[in-house]
């Protein structure tokens, strides 16, 4: 693999960048691998790097039906915090945000990780008492995370509207520094160059259309383009994941439903951080490129259709209005829908399954970009021992027939 | 953007005056007490979240505020038919799939098979007039 550095940069001008080395190979499918990851998005490539990289499994494929990062991977709104209430969720998301911190580095491949900082605004008693809550619940668990007044809010974003004359006036908000976005596509591109350089397949255009099991244990994939095997299968393809266990004879506690984003124009730099509101519903930033990046909730009905309704790009609009009065004639420039796969207590499953070697990552919702790293990295573990990783294990599946479920409705409402 | 008829107001209204309640056609077990974790868990949190033909529950929320059912393709978006709680489909995903094949009139004469409406659909009329 060709290494990125200032040198290159400088050497590859001197060509008017003509010979730049292409990213990843595309390779025929062989007929066996040691593991297959099922979905090229950014966790199933960031898996296939870990399972390569600390565990040296490199025999491996990433079967993908479209292209590489092209789902929730592509759509989201970058959003990389990991101030979640319990415990497991704080495990597991900060752990991911640790992974964060070295991924350029580690990938050589830039990410453009920028802890710019989240707030997570209250305008009720009830929302200062959760964000109370919460920020406890995050220092207690080592998760850097601060309650602040409206007066240090416009401080750290003076766009946005503190007075007392808003609609909802804002009470004070959470504040989590090491938090921030990143550049989507640069994470799934950079664990896809780096897999790819370790051995990894990935195959794109390929899509599963089932599974071969043979008295409870998993020996393979049926795709368009054939027949694949291996023992240890993981499937990681959010939205459709429930379409994916309905092959398997399983079934998920999945619901798949259209979320919406959209962009502005580019504007002069005006946003510091990352914005949310749960009450006031919706959240924004400004990308690099200047345009600002917006999202609420998701559209209430089930849908594939990867677009949403306009009654819930209205919604968004009003509440980016609410909060920031003075964007009211910024112009949009894209709007977008992904599919994305809620679970009943909005945390994700990392789980084996019925079947023998078939594992799931998935329910990830609307709010997986930013555990993608941490996410891989375990989900490669578990794959790697047979066994879940400590910090995966409380996302069994398990936990909607024990009751063990771990609520993250508060920390992921409106909040991605 | 829905246009969804109302079985009981017996009009179509905007999507906005409704709200979506998840699967139709639940049924809660009766003796909640003497049902196994894993029959309770199923009722609770597992959903059928189907690519295509889906019985699902809305609530005409700014309207007369009653319950009803529609059967949906949840790929192309596409309302088959609304009717009212306690009744039963008459489009399922098996008949869907017939009437996709053979295809449907449509309102200029043609014959229409991807995206096909149900025949006791009133769009095409309404369009056409
Ligand atoms: C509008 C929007 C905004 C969001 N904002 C945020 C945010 O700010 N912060 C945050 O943390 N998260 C956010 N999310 C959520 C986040 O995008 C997802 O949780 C995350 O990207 C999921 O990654 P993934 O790799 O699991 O899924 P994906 O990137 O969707 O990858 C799954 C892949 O599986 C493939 N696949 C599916 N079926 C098959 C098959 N049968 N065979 C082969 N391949 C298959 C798909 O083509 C797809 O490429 C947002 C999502 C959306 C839609
Ligand atoms: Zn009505």
């Amino acid at each position: 693999m060709q290494r990125y550095s200032g040198f290159s940069l400088v050497k590859h001008a001197l060509s008017h960048h003509e010979n730049w080395q292409r990213h990843w190979r595309n390779p025929t499918p062989k007929k066996r691998y040691d593991v297959i990851i099922v979905g090229g998005g950014g966790h199933g490539l960031a898996t296939a790097w870990y399972l390569a990289k600390e565990f040296g499994i490199t025999n491996v494929a990433v079967i993908e039906k479209g292209w590489l990062g092209g789902g929730n991977t592509a759509r989201n709104t970058t959003i990389v915090r990991s101030n979640y209430l319990w415990d497991e969720a704080g495990r597991l998301y900060n752990h991911s945000l640790d992974l964060w911190k070295g991924l350029s580095q580690d990938l050589n491949y830039n990410v453009m990780f920028s802890q710019r900082g989240v707030l997570n605004l209250a305008h009720t008693l009830q929302d200062m008492r959760d964000v109370q809550r919460r920020v406890n619940a995050n220092r207690l668990n080592g998760i850097d995370s601060e309650v602040v007044t409206p007066e240090q809010i416009k401080e750290i974003e003076p766009a946005l509207d503190t007075s007392k004359r808003a609609r909802y006036p804002i009470m004070g908000a959470s504040w989590q520094q090491s938090a921030g976005v990143a550049r989507h596509d640069a994470v799934a591109w950079g664990f896809a160059r780096g897999a790819d350089s370790l051995g990894v397949d990935l195959l794109q255009n390929t899509e599963v259309t089932g599974f071969k099991i043979r008295d409870g244990q998993i020996y393979g994939v049926h795709t368009n383009r054939g027949d694949i095997e291996a023992q240890t299968v993981g499937c990681v393809a959010a939205g459709n994941s429930g379409v994916l266990a309905n092959m398997a004879g399983l079934k998920l506690p999945l619901e798949s439903h259209p979320l919406q984003a959209l962009v502005s124009e580019p504007l002069k730099p005006i946003l510091n951080t990352v914005t949310m509101s749960n009450h006031v519903h919706g959240y924004a930033s400004q990308s690099d490129k200047g345009d600002l990046v917006i999202g609420a909730g998701i559209d209430g009905y089930l849908g594939y259709g990867q677009r949403g309704s306009f009654p819930t790009v209205e919604h968004t609009l009003q509440a980016i209005v609410e909060m920031f009065p003075m964007f009211s004639r910024v112009r949009m420039n894209r709007q977008w829908g992904g599919i994305v796969d809620t679970c009943p207590d909005a945390c994700p499953i990392l789980s084996k399954t019925k079947v023998k070697g078939l594992y799931f990552n998935c329910g990830w919702g609307t709010g997986g970009f930013k555990a993608t790293p941490g996410s891989g990295h375990v989900f490669a573990a578990s794959l790697a021992k047979g066994e879940m990783h400590p910090i995966a294990a409380p996302f069994s599946i398990d936990r909607f027939h024990t009751g063990a479920l771990i609520d993250e409705h508060g920390a992921a409402g409106v909040a991605h | 953007m829905f246009y969804i008829f109302c079985p009981y107001c017996d009009e179509r209204r905007e999507e906005e005056e409704f709200h979506p309640s998840g699967q139709a056609h639940l049924v809660r077990p009766t003796d909640p007490e003497s049902v196994s974790d894993e029959a309770w868990g199923d009722y609770l949190f597992f959903r059928d979240n189907p690519r295509g033909i889906h019985h699902e529950m809305w609530v005409h929320r700014l309207g007369c505020r009653k319950f009803f059912n529609i059967t949906r393709d949840t790929t192309t978006y596409e309302i088959l038919e609304t009717y009212p709680m306690g009744e039963q489909p008459t489009i399922t995903a098996e008949t869907a799939r017939v009437r996709r094949e053979q295809g449907v009139q449509t309102a200029d004469g043609g014959w229409q098979t991807v995206g096909a409406q149900p025949e006791n659909s009133t769009l095409n009329e309404e369009t056409s007039s």
